[in-house]
């Protein structure tokens, strides 16, 4: 959807020399992702996304936007047709909110009834109310509203690709994290190809399919954030995203990915010596006891039953913690540490018993991306 | 910089309120003192109070709506990207400009044009149009470059940008010089008797060389008058005609 080949900048500095902005640069963002542009301060992630839309004329190379060549396009023409969104916001203080998101339709031609009633649709998604917004000024207006008005103007005239360069940079940490979370959920139904300008990694590694990380201009590794992180092609690359990366990629994988199998489990009225010989044959030192629709109950650990006799339910613990499938590791793993376990029993929304996490099976899965999902028992 | 002029300038809507008041009050009370002095000055001298006032409004009106007419435009080109090169130039012969006196740009207007109307239009219309080209060249200059990056990325062009995105955002900084320049004109204006231009300053100069107090002040009179009612009415210009998102006067 958006595809840059060679794409080059140099920039006459006042002194007379010159500056390499954007070094032979060549990546491809798929339909539907959002590849992130990050790096450190004047690498050239500003210099590469504005010679997208033309606001930066290139140098050399070729850039294709839903598969034309923009040399071949107007520039405004193709500006009306990308959304663009920049940290400043740049919502135009004489007017409404209303006519700041109708601003590309209206130059499209739109029916001017058209423009209004999806400016309201668009507030609504952003969960600003229309009746109240509609006709503020931006200066009445809190920044992570202006901030949200400037994104949804990006998207009024519903354009397939979205230029973003550091949208969510002005805002504090706690309302960021808001704003990012709502736009994922809105991309996850838009499905806009986006290139977004980040120097935040927990930001790039939140929001991105693919990131693009940038040196001096130059296109250093060009992956996903899992990829980039468990395989770093170079030491800048590495202490760029910090000694903390492999940690990092916790919140990139889910409960799911590393979850075994939750086949082997007993239920209250099972002997304590099934239960026993089951772990025995499995090599597990724990196994979780279910209620009679299959809902996690409580456990027994090997060691206290090794003499035991009558049934389960004489004589399970109950589960100091259990951890949701869909939730990310980094919750997992820190509710482990809260609570001493080195196991946790994996339920879903309804708290049905599915599976169970290990720490071992955690750090076998950032040590070894690669491989297949170890198989192994309860320690 | 622009936040300065801001800042001066609310307060200094304040203060021409306060005096327009003040002065309304004052002469209200030296109405009804002084009846029979002013009633005296006004019966002496209301024919030409009358005839030499729409003389003064037509000067003023003509030198300041000419220096209005070309102002703008010529701050506007000024502030274009093609013009970066001269502007500061330029602008730094304007502020040499606004330093000669007024008087001897009167004079200077003698020789082009000679004696009459014509030099003294003309000679109002350079005072005035100097602090309006300044004035709306910096308030151009000083609309964000994001807001303008904004609208160029998101497909405006050139011209609309000018329009609907710098015209607006300069508006408060543009017709702050306007009011400046009109404040300039209406004061200067009664020079323009020097060189035969008419208008107030008759009486108040051949007050001056007859010595007669009365002449004088039906001169003086209208004449402060009339810049108060100027200032009031571009101060409600100001408030009114200034787009509420981007005028500082209104909430
Ligand atoms: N208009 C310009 N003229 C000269 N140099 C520029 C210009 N714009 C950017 N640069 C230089 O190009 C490099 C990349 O800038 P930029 O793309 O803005 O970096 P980033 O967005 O990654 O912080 C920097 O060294 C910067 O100083
Ligand atoms: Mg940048």
């Amino acid at each position: 959807m958006i595809k840059l080949e060679k794409l080059s900048k140099i920039f006459e500095t006042p002194n007379g020399g010159t500056v390499m902005a954007a070094d032979k640069v060549s990546l491809e963002v798929a339909k539907g992702e959002i590849c992130v542009l990050l790096g450190p301060s004047g690498c050239g992630k500003t210099t590469t996304l504005k010679m997208i839309n033309g606001l930066i004329p290139k140098t050399s190379g070729k850039i294709h936007v839903a598969g034309r060549d923009t040399d071949t396009i107007d520039p405004v023409e193709l500006r009306r047709s990308i959304g663009y969104v920049i940290q400043q916001i740049g919502l135009f203080p004489n007017m409404t909110i209303e006519d700041n998101i109708c601003i590309v339709p209206d130059l499209l031609g739109w029916e001017r009834s058209k423009a209004r009633k999806r400016a309201a649709e668009l507030l609504d998604l952003v969960n600003l109310d229309p009746s109240i917004f509609l006709k503020r000024f931006p200066k009445e207006l809190s920044g992570g509203q202006q901030q949200r008005v400037g994104v949804i103007r990006a998207l009024a005239a519903d354009p397939p690709v979205l230029l973003m360069d550091e949208p969510f940079g002005a805002i504090d940490p706690i309302n960021r994290a808001v704003i990012q979370d709502e736009f994922l959920r809105m991309q996850t139904e838009l499905r806009k190809t986006i290139a977004f300008v980040s120097h935040d990694i927990d930001e790039a590694i939140k929001m991105a399919d693919k990131i693009a990380i940038f040196r001096d201009g130059k296109l250093e590794q060009f992956d996903s954030p899992d990829d980039l992180l468990a395989r770093p092609a170079n030491d800048f690359i590495a202490s760029f995203l910090g000694s903390d990366r492999t940690l990092k990629r916790l919140s990139l994988l889910k409960v799911s990915d590393v979850m075994l199998s939750g086949r082997i489990r007993v239920s209250a009225q099972d002997d304590v010596a099934t239960a026993r010989d089951m772990m025995k044959e499995a090599g597990h030192k724990n196994i979780v006891m279910v209620g009679p629709r299959g809902r996690a109950r409580g456990y027994l650990h090997l060691n206290d039953v090794v003499e035991a006799s009558g049934t389960v339910e004489e004589h399970y613990q109950a589960l100091p913690t259990t951890v949701n499938v869909d939730a990310d590791l980094r919750t997992a793993v820190s509710r482990m540490f809260r609570h001493d376990m080195t196991w946790m029993a994996c339920v879903d929304d309804d708290g049905f018993f599915k599976g169970f996490i290990t720490q071992r099976a955690i750090s076998h899965q950032l040590g070894a991306t690669y491989r297949d999902t170890p198989t192994e028992g309860l320690t | 910089m622009s936040r300065s002029i801001r800042g001066a300038d609310v307060s200094e809507t304040m203060k021409t309120r306060a005096a327009l008041v003040l002065g309304i009050a004052l002469g209200a009370a030296l109405t009804v003192a002084a009846q029979g002095y002013f009633g005296e000055i006004w019966r002496t001298y209301s024919e030409d109070i009358i005839y030499l006032t729409k003389q003064h409004v037509v000067l003023v009106l003509i030198s300041s709506g000419l220096a209005i007419l070309v102002g703008v435009p010529a701050g506007i080109l000024l502030s274009r990207d093609f013009m970066r090169r001269y502007s500061e130039t330029l602008l730094q012969v304007f502020n040499i400009g606004t330093t000669i006196p007024t008087l001897a740009i009167l004079a200077l207007s003698i020789t082009l044009l000679g004696i009459g109307f014509k030099p003294a239009i003309f000679g109002l219309w350079v005072a005035t149009l100097l602090p309006i080209v300044r004035n709306v060249f910096q308030g151009l200059r000083d609309v964000p470059a994001h807001l303008k990056e904004a609208a160029q990325g998101m497909g405006m062009t050139p011209l609309h940008i000018l329009r609907s995105v710098e015209l607006p955002n300069a508006l408060y900084v543009m017709f702050a010089g306007i009011r400046t320049a009109v404040a300039v004109n209406v004061g200067t204006a009664p020079l323009a008797f020097l060189i035969g231009g008419g208008g107030l300053g008759e009486l108040i100069f051949t007050g001056i060389d007859l010595n007669d107090m009365q002449m004088l002040l039906a001169g003086v009179i209208p004449v402060g008058l009339l810049s108060m009612l100027a200032d009031y009415a571009l101060a409600k210009g100001q408030f009114w005609l200034i787009p509420r998102g981007v005028n500082p006067l209104r909430p």
